[in-house]
């Protein structure tokens, strides 16, 4: 029976610090949707779909055109930030001025030519890189180094943007049109170019979270559906706009689904997040870091 | 006013009498499902018209179809009885997230990601219980032995178009009579200053409450009813983000301000799909999508009000002058 507890305990540990591992991850996808919506006022439901098609560019690029890993993982974050400006180009500047809904429908639109245009220009086989990466045992835990590693990179990913955010130029100017969207334009700064420039950012990051999960997860055309919602979820409790709440939500999401995954399924896993979010929504309806009036 | 009546009638009537006349399976095939789909793409209507945008649609839709068809293959219980149920599944669902979202005004779109996680969540549980539903791979009602009008399954197509017909004649009704009650002038108060409405003395939460049981309600029978037509169903076909994002669509199309708009969305919406999928054959799956969705951005930009929408503001200008021309009674 001790015997039993002892195991039983070193796999939830195990299955926190998974959880934590995976935190990282989730913390750059809600960075990168929070920025879009703070910034432009823009929710992209579509987010979770560029990052499915970064995927797709990291498994081409490494295993079709034989690139090494650290050389492929520029490149397809320089493309997804592409295709973040674009979308902001093409479908979001038109529908500025447009109800908000409008703007929020047209980004599904996008949703459903991504999901299209993978399932016709790739077909709807589950593909991987074909890396295995070691796996750390410590003691007599198990942690892949490809968890270890995405962690790690999601951290350094949110450094940056935060270094970028405050130390730059543009980063100020960024945060400047956060707060008041009206007065800017007066102060000289050029809306259009730093709206650009923001959508690019977020895309950058959704290509960053698209390296990262495809060293965990087989790429298919509706991968973006198993983490898209999350994203949400998460967003939603921290706060919409709120860099630092959606932080912390991300791991507080993060050890539920992995807890959860420790008894049952992963699916139940989500399933118990939402319980979670509903039941915090009662709790803190205006998001985790909201101040009680 | 007497004309109109009239001109209702006919309409019906001639409705009634196609399947007699004209009996192509295809067609009526199509014409069931654009009737099943308007309920559907109505029910959604009748709440997105009052700013209460909704992605969870799809959950309910999901719920309507597989707690029907799992009561029947699992427990024997008519669909007569299961659908009901299914109804009051959904409602119930529709409540334990709408109430806290409307209590604590949840609104725009902290609404829209909220619904939208729901309805990826009623997929996730579909595919995680595949012992029961089937996963991913869809779930199909058993075969009557029995009586067919007890298990709700027929293999006429008129039959269908009969139920369908009836069902979407009843969509119509309760966006009319929604359209006449006091709950409109709340919802559009609602809509338009929560905290003016509140005010004025309007209960927020319970008349927003109200209208999105309503709408997931029918929602719910709308996926039941397909589930029996189609005698088949998958996660992706009922229930999930992309159902949920094609109710908008449609209602968007057609114009969601609209009694008929839905309709028409339906009509334009499955004829395109059809034609394309027919068009780019079986060999080319995902094209029909794709243009499908590059369509739909398009109409978002181009044509927010919607075919029938913009159809209708066009023709009200001349109408109006006219009526003012004419000698007051």
């Amino acid at each position: 029976m001790q015997a039993f507890l002892d195991i039983f305990d070193i796999y939830l540990l195990e299955a926190v610090i998974n959880g934590i591992l995976l935190g990282g991850v989730l913390a750059l996808l809600a960075l990168g949707l929070n920025l879009i919506f703070g910034v432009i006022d823009v929710t992209w439901i579509c987010y979770a779909e560029l990052v499915m098609i970064g995927m797709y560019g990291m498994y081409y690029l490494v295993q079709v055109f034989g690139l090494p890993y650290w050389a492929a993982a520029p490149l397809v974050i320089l493309l997804v930030a592409a295709m973040g400006a674009a979308l902001h180009y093409l479908v979001i500047a038109p529908l500025l001025t447009a109800p908000p809904i409008n703007q929020l429908l047209a980004t599904g639109g996008v949703l459903f030519i991504l999901q299209s245009f993978a399932t016709v220009a790739f077909g709807i086989d589950f593909r991987n890189l074909g890396i295995r990466l070691p796996v750390l045992v410590l003691g007599d835990m198990n942690f892949s180094y490809a968890r270890l590693l995405s962690f790690a990179a999601a951290l350094f990913g949110m450094v940056a943007v935060y270094l970028f955010m405050t130390r730059t130029f543009t980063g100020t100017a960024i945060r400047a049109i956060s707060q008041d969207r009206q007065i800017m334009p007066l102060m000289g700064v050029d809306t259009r170019r730093i709206y650009l420039i923001t959508s690019a950012l977020g895309g950058a990051l959704a290509g960053l979270a698209a390296c990262l999960l495809v060293l965990q997860y087989d790429v298919h055309p509706f991968v973006g559906l198993s983490f898209g919602p999350i994203t949400f979820l998460i967003c939603v409790l921290g706060g919409l706009g709120n860099f630092f709440g959606g932080f912390i939500a991300s791991f507080v999401f993060a050890e539920i689904i992995s807890l959860g995954g420790l008894f049952s399924d992963l699916e139940w896993g989500y399933v118990l997040a939402f319980a979670f979010f509903i039941v915090m929504m009662f709790i803190r309806p205006a998001g985790l870091l909201a101040r009680r009036r | 006013m007497k004309t109109s009546h009239a001109v209702y009638i006919a309409a019906l009537a001639a409705a009634s009498a196609l399947p007699f006349v004209y009996r192509d399976p295809y067609h009526l095939h199509l014409l069931v499902l654009i009737l099943i789909w308007s309920f559907a793409y109505t029910s959604w209507s009748i709440m997105g018209r009052f700013g209460l945008v909704s992605l969870g649609h799809g959950g309910f839709m999901g719920v309507g179809a597989y707690v029907t068809a799992l009561l029947w293959n699992h427990l024997g219980v008519s669909p007569w009885i299961g659908i009901p149920l299914a109804m009051a599944t959904a409602g119930l669902l529709a409540i334990v997230v709408g109430y806290p979202c409307f209590r604590f005004r949840i609104t725009g779109h902290y609404f829209v990601l909220v619904t939208l996680a729901l309805s990826g969540i009623v997929l996730q549980v579909i595919t995680a219980t595949r012992d029961y539903t089937g996963g991913s791979l869809g779930y199909t009602p058993n075969r009557t032995k029995g009586s067919q009008l007890l298990a709700l399954q027929f293999d006429d197509k008129v039959t269908w178009y009969f139920i369908a017909l009836f069902i979407w004649l009843l969509g119509l009704l309760v966006w009319r009579a929604i359209d006449r009650s006091m709950a409109r002038h709340a919802m559009e108060a609602i809509s338009e200053d929560e905290d003016a409405a509140a005010a004025a003395g309007v209960n927020v939460t319970a008349e927003k409450l109200k209208i999105t049981v309503l709408s997931a309600l029918m929602t719910a029978l709308a996926g039941a009813l397909y589930c029996q037509y189609q005698m088949f169903i998958s996660p992706d076909t009922v229930s999930g983000i992309s159902v949920s994002l094609q109710m908008v669509f449609a209602a968007i199309v057609g114009g969601l301000y609209v009694s008929l708009g839905p309709t028409v969305g339906a009509i334009i919406t499955i004829l395109l799909a059809e034609t394309l999928r027919i068009g780019f054959g079986t060999n080319a799956v995902g094209w029909d999508n794709l243009v499908y969705g590059v369509l739909l951005v398009l109409f978002i930009i181009f044509l927010p009000q919607g075919i029938l929408g913009s159809l209708t503001a066009r023709l009200k200008r001349p109408t109006l002058k006219s009526a003012r021309l004419k000698p007051q009674r």
